[in-house]
């Protein structure tokens, strides 16, 4: 489909969505009677989707190894849980129109750009790095902004921030999902975008011709953090609660095990695999214990039957008609 | 300004630690010139051009490119100033398709960026489709736009070779430096290698320089050989003088052999 089509389309889709299914308010609209539970499921999948399309980027079209995209959801997540929480309550803004949308979509905003300016500043020390080395940077990193949250008084601590305004809705987390497999998919369909794939698959030839490898691996790194940063956003203002245990090491797994089992630089296959893994965290829920050990055999299957991921290489699927000659 | 030369290397000298890589190299290359760099293995050739395309600075000495220095720096500025070259060990862009490897070298003629690629309007489709009848039209002229939706690293060995110099073209280089093209090549696609080479050189009015070691398509091509031996230049000029330059001769075959290379 032509990337643009499908931002307007899920832009509507979105809309109309969070227009019928309003989550939290006890609705005058038939088809409002969502199942609350699968109403849940179906957010926590719009973010699990965010998450993993943006660390898509940079692992799998920038080939740069990153483990620390739970940090960046949780600069996201406590940035703007910070800004709602100061100023719901603020009387200049009582009686403003959309107060409460207008409002979200700044959290939002500032969110993305905090997680952005982290991404930065990650990013560009840590470009002379490669592989292992750069993970484990990443890893160090995402446990740092745990840690420096944990002991952060005015964000709550260990105890975390409670009493978040719920303000996200099933629409705007489509609409924010749309948005970054909007930006990643049409990016790496278009001559720029191509500059990310040269330099994954190697970066000297890359350079030497003429593609400056350094602004690429940044640009990865600040739009996946941006979007992680969103996602966090739209997390804390849907639990209501966010503390920094929920931003561990464990959580950058989560999200890089999606974007395995999708295929690495596969953004339909990652799509898929975050919606399918959210479900099957759910079926898990009962039996939460034994989850990560469904997780690894999961992930050692796939390594061996389909290492390209679930759909791997979608243009080689369908080679386009004209081409073939 | 009166007229420089297009690449001018300058007393050039490379150390890793101990090991003198390149010992006071000098070489100028005139625009639409054809030099060939030989010397036996190990005797600095790659480093020389690793040199020149920006991968290492000289530890001593200066490169001019038009009259301006541009020693030390990095290899994408070089490259944008109409330096490209191929590689010795194949380096295509593995997973993307022999037409993506062409269209990637595009990068340094692209106009829209970021913002250009989100917006998708009118200017972005006409680049893209520009791009695109570009990259087939380069890929024509080697022959090898039937495989242009074929992964790269399907093709032969040559052929393979042959999209890397494509690739270069791409960027619309001014010097190209070829680093041994012929490798691993039979003797039909040398000569059709060598065929090529003056081609393109003629097309687009390219200097290039060329490291190999078959002496046939060398002494073929050049206009001119500088011949290295560890690290030193012991000799330059036309092929005929190379051939029959004792110096040269004793660093490739030793002493009293004949010289019908």
């Amino acid at each position: 489909m032509r990337p643009r089509l499908f931002l307007l389309l899920s832009l509507v889709a979105a809309s109309t969505v969070s227009f019928l299914f309003t989550g939290h308010s006890a609705n005058h609209w038939p088809l409002a009677q969502i199942d609350p539970y699968a109403l849940n499921i179906l957010v926590l999948m719009g973010i699990n989707i965010l998450l993993a399309v943006s660390l898509n980027l940079v692992n799998g079209h920038a080939g740069q190894f990153s483990l620390g995209h739970a940090g960046f959801m949780a600069i996201g997540a406590y940035s703007s849980s910070f800004l709602t929480l100061s100023l719901q309550k603020h009387p200049a803004l009582a009686t403003l129109p959309f107060r409460d949308p207008l409002l979200f979509a700044a959290a939002l905003l500032l969110a993305g750009l905090l997680a952005a300016l982290a991404g930065l500043a990650v990013g560009i020390p840590s470009l002379r790095l490669r592989g292992d080395y750069l993970a484990i940077v990443t890893l160090g990193f995402g446990e740092i902004i745990r840690v420096v949250i944990q002991n952060a008084e005015a964000l709550g601590g260990a105890r975390g921030l409670t009493g978040i305004p719920p303000l996200t809705s099933l629409g705007w987390t489509f609409a924010m999902a749309a948005l970054a497999i909007y930006t990643v998919g049409s990016l790496v369909q278009s001559s720029f975008g191509r500059g990310f794939l040269a330099v994954r698959d190697d970066e000297i030839a890359a350079e030497a011709m003429g593609i400056p490898t350094t602004r690429y691996k940044v640009l990865a790194f600040v739009l996946g953090a941006f979007f992680a940063g969103i996602a966090g956003a739209l997390y804390a203002h849907f639990i209501g609660f966010i503390a920094p245990e929920g931003f561990n090491f464990l959580k950058s797994v989560d999200i890089v095990v999606m974007v395995i089992i999708g295929g690495m630089g596969s953004t339909a296959g990652v799509t898929i695999a975050a919606a399918l893994l959210t479900l099957l965290n759910e079926l898990l829920r009962q039996t939460e214990q034994y989850r990560m050990i469904v997780f690894a055999l999961l992930l050692i299957v796939m390594m061996i039957l389909r290492p390209q991921g679930l759909l791997g290489d979608l243009s080689r699927w369908f080679p386009k008609r004209k081409d073939r000659s | 300004m009166n007229r420089s030369p297009l690449l001018e290397i300058r007393n050039v000298t490379v150390r890793f630690g101990g090991l003198v890589a390149v010992s006071e190299l000098s070489l100028q290359i005139q625009p639409r010139e054809l030099v060939g760099l030989i010397g036996p293995n190990g005797a600095g050739k790659t480093t020389a051009f690793n040199l020149v395309t920006g991968v290492y600075a000289p530890s001593e000495g200066s490169i001019l490119w038009e009259g301006q220095p541009v020693s030390g720096q990095k290899p994408s500025l070089i490259a944008a100033k109409g330096i490209v070259r191929t590689f010795q060990n194949i380096r295509l862009f593995g997973s993307l398709s022999v037409l993506d490897n062409v269209r990637a070298a595009f990068h340094l003629r692209l106009e829209g960026g970021f913002w250009g690629a989100l917006r998708r309007d009118r200017r972005f489709e006409q680049e893209e489709a520009l791009i695109h009848s570009q990259a087939l039209e380069l890929l024509q002229i080697f022959g090898l736009e039937n495989a242009a939706h074929l992964p790269c690293k399907s093709l032969p060995y040559g052929d393979q070779r042959r999209l890397e110099i494509v690739r270069a073209l791409a960027t619309r280089p001014r010097l190209l430096l070829l680093d041994e093209p012929a490798a691993g090549m039979n003797p039909t696609e040398k000569v059709e290698l060598t065929k090529l080479i003056r081609f393109i050189q003629e097309r687009f009015g390219l200097a290039v320089l060329l490291v190999e070691h078959d002496m046939r398509v060398v002494m073929d091509i050049c206009q001119r050989i500088a011949v290295l031996e560890y690290g030193r230049k012991i000799a330059e000029g036309t092929p005929e003088q190379i051939r029959k330059d004792p110096r040269v001769i004793a660093a490739y075959l030793g002493e009293e052999v004949p010289s019908d290379a």
